[in-house]
């Protein structure tokens, strides 16, 4: 009887020993896993392009409401345009639910910001280098928030416009895109944008761009909204369409330029 | 003025033979040393103010805060040892946000009131923990309107139209019954506490003092911030004009 109650003793304490030290999993360390960590991720709803320039008065964002399943557009009025603070407005590409969380983050960080109460505000510089710090983290724990995002707003008169992907890349541009938008948009924005152009000419770009990303992405629904930021605020239009044409002669026998078997 | 508890005040775990806790009335006395802190329920809001007692010249205008904000609807005028009450808003600050990434809204000021005044309940129960030598005014705007709470050391709270702690208490609490809050608007009320905390600073005895004021109101779109700095000023003349009118007398 002894001798069982001394066995257990050893087995208790080998037990205590590994409390507060995981042996598998997120938070153990490298060194005791017997086989990789993996967090395989793939992203379930997402969103698709999401647009970025600057403009004379600051920055105007564009991007659709859908929200895809794979290749289902499941959702079609998903929110993918979001105003931080005062000087921000945060435009997301991706696994939705990963964006509602950075979202979240966010709200976190300008309401401490907001309790100091000194009259300082984060501007976009800023929340965009915590956005950074954000994904180039989780992706060194091979646990990516499964996003680009373009961040874009003013502050003191200073435009400031830029974008984070899911493995940390960053960069600040006059003009910039994400997913499908990085090859249909860009080389419109190279060839037409110019700086200090006026709201009406900026809007007229974007829904040029997006006319396009509607006809070619398969994951564009037509409901877009736009959204502008100023040094007086963010506004976020309410949605609408843009007018498709199908009639085109082009369209009528698709196959004409490039003949196939079937 | 409280007896002095020989023998039966060593220990906030000790009770006297008539029932009192004498650690806890020592704590309060910090607070009735502080300089004066008033909160006024108006119509549209709540309105803090804090007559900050200034130590030395050196002092930056506008450094150590004395209100602070818990949240985007809700703020705190500390009194008493201004450590302690930097706890007791870094706890009310972490109740508010937990509420809120639990239940989705912005916390209800009752359940933040009962929350902070657990808390300092808490630290009336172990030996090896003292209790907070400082008592918060709670203002906050909710889905039930403007409310307004106080809690002291002992961990005692309750819901005030208008309420004040620390040194000119007695009179500021006479001021205040004398108005008409209900039917004031926070805009007046910034006026009238300001006159209120100039009223009952004592010239004699404490020298300088700054004054601190903040609102919570729907002129605010109910968020709280500190009072804008051209009514403050407006407050502060119309305060001070009100002081020489009582001199003149």
């Amino acid at each position: 009887m002894l001798a069982a109650a001394q066995k257990d003793e050893k087995k208790d304490q080998a037990l205590k020993n590994l409390v507060g030290h995981p042996q598998t999993g997120r938070d153990c360390p490298f060194t005791l896993l017997n086989s990789p960590i993996s967090h395989t991720q793939y992203p379930y709803v997402t969103g698709t392009s999401v647009l970025g320039i600057k403009y004379k008065d600051g920055v105007l964002l564009a991007s659709d409401m859908g929200g895809s399943y794979g290749s289902t557009l499941r959702y079609k009025s998903v929110q993918r345009l979001k105003p931080i603070g005062k000087h921000t407005l945060l435009g997301a590409g991706g696994e939705i639910s990963d964006f509602q969380e950075i979202v979240r983050y966010l709200d976190e960080l300008i309401l401490y910001d907001n309790m100091w109460d000194d009259g300082n505000s984060l501007g976009p510089k800023e929340v965009h280098n915590y956005l950074n710090r954000l994904m180039y983290n989780r992706r060194n724990k091979f646990n990516p928030l499964w996003n680009t995002l373009v961040l874009g707003g003013v502050k003191n008169g200073q435009k400031y416009l830029g974008t984070v992907n899911m493995i940390g890349v960053h960069y600040e541009e006059n003009h910039v895109a994400t997913g499908f938008g990085n090859h249909l948009a860009r080389p419109i924005f190279r060839d037409e944008w110019h700086e200090d152009m006026t709201f009406e000419e900026g809007v007229k770009l974007l829904e040029k761009c997006m006319l396009v990303l509607l006809y070619r992405d398969r994951s564009a629904v037509n409901k877009l909204q736009i959204a502008k930021i100023t040094e007086e605020g963010a506004t976020i239009s309410e949605p609408y369409a843009i007018k498709t044409h199908w009639e085109l002669e082009a369209f009528k026998n698709p196959a004409t330029g490039a003949v196939g078997s079937w | 003025m409280g007896s002095i508890g020989t023998g039966y005040d060593l220990s906030v775990t000790t009770f006297s033979p008539d029932g009192r806790v004498f650690q806890i009335e020592y704590a309060t006395k910090a607070v009735d040393n502080s300089g004066t802190v008033i909160g006024i329920k108006c119509k549209d809001g709540i309105v803090l103010g804090v007559e900050k007692l200034i130590a030395s010249k050196m002092l930056l205008e506008g450094s150590n805060r004395r209100i602070h904000a818990v949240h985007n609807h809700a703020g705190m005028a500390v009194a008493g040892l201004a450590a302690d009450g930097r706890q007791i808003v870094a706890r009310a600050k972490s109740e508010a946000t937990s509420y809120e990434n639990t239940y989705g809204e912005p916390i209800p000021i009752k359940e933040l009131c009962e929350r902070v005044a657990s808390y300092v309940h808490l630290c009336t129960l172990y030996w090896w923990l003292r209790p907070f030598g400082s008592g918060v005014i709670l203002g906050g705007y909710d889905r039930d309107g403007p409310q307004l709470y106080m809690v002291e050391p002992s961990g005692v709270a309750y819901r005030y139209f208008g309420t004040a702690i620390g040194k000119g208490r007695q009179a500021a609490k006479t001021e205040i019954e004398k108005l008409k809050l209900s039917e004031m608007t926070c805009r007046e009320g910034v006026v009238e506490v300001a006159k209120i905390i100039y009223g009952v600073h004592d010239e004699a005895k404490d020298k300088a003092f700054e004054l601190e004021m903040s609102w919570i109101c729907d002129e605010s779109k109910k968020q709280h911030q500190k009072v804008p700095a051209d009514l403050l000023e407006e407050a502060k003349e119309a305060a001070k004009a009100a002081q020489e009118d009582m001199d003149a007398d």
